[in-house]
């Protein structure tokens, strides 16, 4: 019997511990798992790698582990956010490391360490700032700069439906980075709208198999 | 000298309507944030043209009213949108396999600079306190077939924003294929840059003289 239902978001991030590299999805407020990154804050895991497209904003969710002092490095494409004080602040002090990743390149990086590909080749940031130290070759007569592949200790996601084997829905474009990034952890923890039975998702329309995660928690109402 | 009186610069309006007249019917287009998001406001009935949001949204319609507000179905400045009949949403890496694979059609984005090389500077500008973004534009900048540029012309100094070199740190080499600004329009072609159309009020010498690039007129 595979049961993946946890019974509550704090038991479902108990094991995270200091250290841990964490993919979180979330494309500003959508798709972002405020309910696991509520009680990762709670929980109190310090010294945390974040892997996000942004860097949190007006002091919740990433926002509320930074302030905390809780995470040391974020790996993000667009940290610059209105109200994305906590970790402006750390910033200018040079108190957090940040990895600037071009979005597209960040979303290709986490497919790549899900998919088992160590890195890939692309013309994104070419000749920027951004390639600096980067392997470089021409391939079919254009620059091209090597990017390494993300995989991590765990992804924090949020869905809408899921089921016991850790099937899952997403709802409009809170989809983002969830499906990339529950297959490039080693633990996939998806917060979800609603736990359905087995067999009530149409395996038409199952975005993320179950496969690529291990725990599902049922958090209160959309948020 | 010019008199700038009479220069008749076009609004952040007209620059978008400008650029649609471009937009051929059944593009796919990418709307960078900022000015050229305001590009979906003028899109004309009689062609059908697809936007796609960087986000995971393909056939995004305009920004969401009131009573239609979804959080989770927003756009690339995380406004809330809605979606045509016929949208359809994706993965970040599908959404990006559209943009880096070649698949959309035109991308229109803000920059802070291009040179006459069609080298684009536009996600940040080396203040070392402004915390640096560069989002999707990398990716954009390269992956789309043809990528405008929408802005002033000008700086609030009053400084040329086409340059010989971007001072700016670069977002893409030789990626510009159109200019549209409050005052020309001008295409950068593999020969230099060329000036297609201009404000009333204002010359073509008066704006080689403003651009402070060499530019040639359309046709000759």
């Amino acid at each position: 019997m595979i049961d993946k239902i946890i019974p509550s978001v704090a038991s479902a991030v108990q094991d995270i511990g200091d250290g841990s590299t964490i993919l979180v999805s979330g494309f500003g407020g959508a798709g972002l798992p405020i309910y696991l990154l509520d009680a990762l804050a709670e929980q109190g895991a310090k010294n945390l790698t974040i892997i996000s497209n942004n860097a949190g904003n007006s002091g919740i969710g990433i926002a509320k582990l930074i302030g905390n002092g809780q995470v040391k490095k974020v790996v993000c494409s667009f940290p610059r956010q209105p109200e994305s004080g906590a970790f402006d602040d750390l910033y200018r002090a040079g108190k957090i490391e940040l990895e600037l990743v071009p979005q597209g390149t960040l979303a290709e990086r986490i497919r790549a360490g899900g998919a088992g590909i160590g890195g890939f080749y692309t013309p994104t940031g070419y000749g920027t700032e951004l390639a600096i130290g980067k392997d470089t070759r021409v391939i079919d007569g254009v620059n091209h700069i090597f990017e390494t592949a993300i995989k991590t200790d765990y992804a924090l996601i949020k869905a809408d439906k899921g089921d016991r084997w850790g099937n899952l829905t997403y709802h409009r474009t809170g989809r983002n980075f969830g499906p990339i990034m529950a297959t490039a952890a080693r633990c996939t923890i998806a917060q979800v709208n609603q736990v359905v039975e087995l067999g009530a998702l149409d395996p038409e329309t199952i975005v993320t198999p179950g496969i690529f995660v291990k725990r599902v928690v049922l958090v209160g109402g959309k948020s | 000298m010019i008199d700038h009186s009479k220069v008749q610069k076009r609004t952040t309006a007209d620059i978008a309507k400008r650029i649609v007249q471009d937009i051929p019917d059944g593009a796919h287009v990418n709307l960078g944030i900022g000015q050229p998001m305001t590009i979906c406001n003028y899109l004309p009935a009689d062609k059908e043209i697809l936007m796609h949001s960087e986000n995971g949204l393909l056939g995004m319609g305009p920004l969401a009213k009131e009573h239609e507000i979804d959080e989770e179905l927003v756009n690339a400045g995380k406004q809330p949108v809605t979606m045509l009949p016929g949208a359809s949403l994706c993965h970040h890496a599908d959404s990006f396999v559209m943009i880096r694979g070649g698949h959309i059609d035109i991308c229109v984005l803000g920059a802070f600079q291009v040179s006459v090389k069609g080298d684009i500077a536009n996600w940040r500008t080396g203040d070392p306190k402004a915390i640096p973004a560069v989002g999707g534009a990398m990716d954009l900048a390269l992956g789309a077939k043809k990528l405008f540029v929408m802005m002033e012309h000008l700086t609030k100094s009053g400084e040329s924003k086409l340059v010989m070199e971007c001072t700016y740190p670069l977002t893409a080499l030789a990626a510009v294929d159109c200019i549209y600004t409050d005052l020309a329009t001008i295409a950068v072609m593999p020969e230099g840059l060329v000036a297609i159309d201009w404000v009333d009020g204002l010359s073509f010498e008066e704006l080689q003289e403003l651009s402070g690039v060499p530019m040639r007129k359309l046709g000759k």
